[in-house]
């Protein structure tokens, strides 16, 4: 398939060809490539790793000549709504943010499927891991890490009742990381203990030939627990037995990850809880990868407050140390994550590490004090947990209710989960290995009657597939109607039309937010907004978010709908974008005809960043360019503007407002151009309104010649006013050039 | 069963540890975390599962419906301790046919009375 073009959309279509015959071009885990002291404009940056070939920069990077530094740690995103051919989009973008970790949640059900799933059936709260959906991702994901420049990691989940197939799977079809942890698949799936253990020691063993980094499920404990900061001890306990019992298996230290969670979040005094718990988890578990989760406990609809709440994990992530950087949607606690939170998830993490890049050169942890008497208080309680669960033997520990209980142990509360060891999915489905038990594959865990005198196990079979990739059985469809051509087809047909609805997570799936803020208490805030919606003609409107800014007061409140109808895209008026002239040869133009302005803040407005930036010679202004610009300062009254550029004889006003309370901004752009009628010399002057809140269809209203917004540069201004003033000269306004007689 | 419930007693109970260095208390959290899995993993060392057998199945290169057919039919026979593997290679070696064709007989439901002949369901 041809490289990807990053001005077209991915061709899904072409994706889905000739599967029958991809193979992943490698296996395994990949981590950035880490670049200490790495200088990126002005600065020189401590943590960061090899830049990206194309990505989107943080949005202030415009004031930093577009740097868009990567930091060291590998970023995830975590993508699954269900339909795989989307997911990739979301990928893609998720990516250009700096995302390079594309973990893929499992369809709801999938880990009590006792075997494979196959084809692209629809998935609900996550998408069906098939190999035809992995081979497709993966594919798309070669093609979106050569357009990005960096290899990008694909992950999924090895638990459930089919682990050990989904292994082998993962391990023929390239897949880079996934999650292992038999306790996860007792405690919260309810699968049968022994099955479990099994299971896994076999999918451990695959998953360690292939180089697949293993993620644990130990944070789960902190995101069910009634009270989650209390299971402290017991995440320690649950960190420590899978991983000692994946070493056994042969897994190596430095591909298992641990899924650290910070415990708490505000209002608590989070970091009280959650540094002395990373320190901790960093110090026990020196040997291992840290896979920074953040904390999903507590996050409610509020997406700025899960923002928060994200940004102290990486806070934490900074002053302990992050291999594996995890992002939540904030989003996560209203609905399944939407594309533009993934994306926003991604740039917090980017944002908040670089911000933090270098901090340990100048704080440190405290070696006294609080902080290590609280680490070794931890330690201790994990190892009387430890000592306790020992004694009890694994399985009956579990079946009394040891792990997930809300007390922070030796306390114990009685809430914790219950399993019967002989109960559970999949309950005696183990067997005894009979002494003439035999399996002619590689990296097979176990007992092996292997005759002696072959090379490696698989050559009684002339090659496994881990050895021969082309013998894998790749099947395509199982289900003629639930699959992605049946999705697909249609979804093209309408695209290639042209119509264009808002989405969120599925291609023109019509979704959009209405934020309202309604000056009424809570309950009639939310049935207005719900009304409003109807009477905007949204269908299935529902409220997603509520925010109290007083009980009487008032409300915000977010209501997520669908837009009943499409846009034709070649039905648009999109008026052209102006051409910008080039540096020099707006230079060659003023040094051929000098050209002077005079500039102001006007109104009673006392900012003055963004006009001085239009002007100064430093900051790329319009000085730079030859124009000569008198400055008038701020609160500017409007006639004395017009007053100074008469006494200049001056080619053009440029006025600058910030202040749009009541449209200020638009009646000051009103009275400049009144004002220059009134006086006769409308004809004769340039007139150019910028600021924040201004367009450029906003000043032509109101009667300019042209508005700058957010994002102005001083060549657009410049550009402007010589184009602007060989118009005037040809319809004999303007300030004629020097020598021209009039 | 009845669940653990008590207060807390970490001061008593940490009696033993409190001298410990904190090194030492790192080496005791791993050598009883290996502990605690040493029986496990010596359960999976011995044992095997529907789900292990059709991993083996699929690394011969069968599909995961043929693992499937395979593995059940062997479930159902008491044979699964033998390796689903195994069961396939003695069966293609009994009709002198090619492993992969051996298998999709047994799939098909072929061949397992001979194999139960053969087996017998003699246990190690």
């Amino acid at each position: 398939m041809k490289r990807l073009d990053p001005n077209q959309k991915m061709d899904i279509g072409e994706l889905l060809k000739d599967l029958e015959n991809y193979h992943p071009r490698r296996t395994g885990w990949t981590w950035r490539k880490e670049m200490p002291n790495q200088k990126m404009g002005p600065f020189t940056y401590k943590e960061t790793s090899a830049p990206l070939d194309r990505s989107v920069p943080l949005p202030a990077s415009k004031y930093f000549g577009w740097i868009d530094p990567q930091p060291a740690n590998v970023i995830t995103t975590e993508i699954a709504s269900g339909r795989f051919e989307d997911d990739i989009r979301r990928m893609r973008m998720a990516a250009w943010h700096g995302a390079d970790h594309m973990m893929v949640i499992r369809t709801a059900g999938q880990s009590h499927m006792d075997g494979l799933l196959e084809g692209t059936p629809e998935g609900v709260g996550g998408t069906p891991i098939t190999r035809k959906q992995l081979r497709a991702t993966r594919k798309a994901l070669d093609l979106i890490e050569d357009e990005v420049g960096r290899p990008l990691n694909f992950h999924s989940y090895v638990s459930g009742v089919a682990g050990p197939e989904i292994a082998v799977m993962f391990a023929e079809e390239g897949v880079s990381g996934a999650h292992q942890d038999p306790q996860y698949n007792v405690l919260y799936r309810n699968v049968n203990m022994e099955r479990s253990f099994v299971d896994a020691a076999v999918a451990k063993k695959v998953m360690a030939c292939a180089g697949i980094l293993q993620i644990d499920g130990a944070h789960n404990a902190n995101a069910t627990a009634k009270e989650g900061w209390k299971v402290m001890p017991e995440l320690l306990v649950q960190h420590a037995l899978n991983s000692a019992y994946s070493r056994m298996i042969g897994m190596p230290a430095d591909h298992i990850a641990l899924s650290s969670v910070p415990p708490t979040a505000p209002p608590a005094p989070a970091m009280t809880y959650d540094l002395p718990y990373a320190v901790a988890v960093r110090w026990l578990f020196s040997d291992y990868k840290i896979r920074a989760q953040q904390n999903t406990r507590y996050i409610e609809s509020d997406s700025r407050e899960a923002t928060v709440t994200h940004t102290l994990n990486l806070v934490l992530s900074r002053l302990t140390s992050a291999d594996v950087q995890s992002t939540i949607t904030p989003d996560e606690g209203r609905n399944v994550p939407w594309h533009y939170n993934n994306v926003a998830a991604v740039d917090t993490a980017k944002q908040a590490l670089l911000g933090m890049d270098g901090i340990m050169d100048m704080v440190e942890i405290k070696k006294d004090g609080p902080l290590p008497k609280a680490v070794r208080e931890l330690a201790e309680r994990a190892v009387l947990y430890l000592e306790e669960v020992k004694e009890m033997g694994y399985f009956r520990s579990v079946e009394e209710g040891m792990f997930v209980d809300s007390g922070l142990y030796p306390e114990r509360n009685g809430d914790g989960i219950k399993r019967d060891p002989m109960g559970g999915v999949a309950v005696s489905s183990i067997v005894p290995r009979d002494k003439d038990y035999l399996a002619p594959v590689c990296h097979h865990f176990g007992y092996n009657n292997l005759p002696n005198d072959i090379d490696k196990p698989c050559s009684l079979v002339d090659g496994c597939t881990l050895c021969k990739p082309e013998k894998i059985v790749y099947i395509d469809e199982l289900d003629p109607e639930d699959n992605v051509n049946r999705r697909y087809e249609p979804m093209a047909k309408e695209l290639a039309t042209g119509a264009i609805k808002p989405e969120v997570q599925w291609a023109n799936d019509g979704y959009l937010t209405l934020t309202l803020f309604i000056a009424e208490n809570e309950r009639i805030a939310e049935y207005a907004a719900l009304e409003m919606a109807r009477k905007l003609g949204l269908e299935e409107p529902e409220v997603i978010h509520k925010g109290i800014s007083h009980p009487a007061e008032g409300t915000l409140v977010e209501v997520k709908a669908r837009l009943p109808f499409s846009i034709d895209k070649s039905t648009l008026k999109i008026p052209e974008k102006p051409k910008v002239m080039s540096e020099d040869e707006v230079r060659e133009d003023i040094k051929a005809n000098p050209m002077k302005v005079v500039c102001a803040t006007v109104g009673e407005d006392e900012h003055s960043v963004g006009m001085r930036e239009i002007i100064d010679i430093k900051h790329g202004g319009i000085e730079g360019f030859g124009v000569k610009a008198t400055y008038l300062g701020t609160s500017v009254p409007i006639d004395k503007v017009v007053n100074a550029a008469i006494e200049e004889d001056a080619d053009a006003i440029l006025i600058s407002t910030i202040i749009s309370h009541a449209d200020i901004h638009k009646k000051n752009m009103e009275r400049l151009d009144r004002l220059c009628r009134e006086m006769g010399v409308r004809d004769r002057f340039i007139l150019i309104g910028g600021g924040t809140q201004v367009t450029d269809d906003l000043a032509v209203g109101a009667g300019l010649d042209a508005g700058f917004g957010r994002g102005t540069k001083g060549i657009h201004v410049a550009s402007f006013l010589c184009k602007k003033r060989q118009e005037l000269w040809k319809e004999g306004k303007g300030r004629l050039p020097s020598g021209s007689g009039r | 069963m009845s669940s653990v419930q008590r207060v807390s007693d970490f001061e008593k109970r940490r009696e033993h540890l409190k001298d410990l260095s904190n090194e030492e208390l790192k080496e005791r959290f791993w050598l009883l975390a290996e502990e605690i899995m040493k029986p496990l993993y010596d359960l999976a060392h011995t044992h095997t599962s529907p789900s292990i057998e059709r991993s083996v199945l699929l690394r011969m290169g069968f599909s995961s419906l043929e693992a499937v057919a395979i593995v059940s039919a062997a479930e159902k026979r008491g044979l699964l301790g033998k390796g689903a593997g195994h069961l396939v290679l003695r069966y293609a070696k009994e009709t002198e046919s090619a492993y992969l064709d051996a298998g999709r007989a047994l799939a098909n439901g072929e061949g397992w009375d001979s194999l139960k002949a053969v087996f017998g369901g003699e246990k190690a």
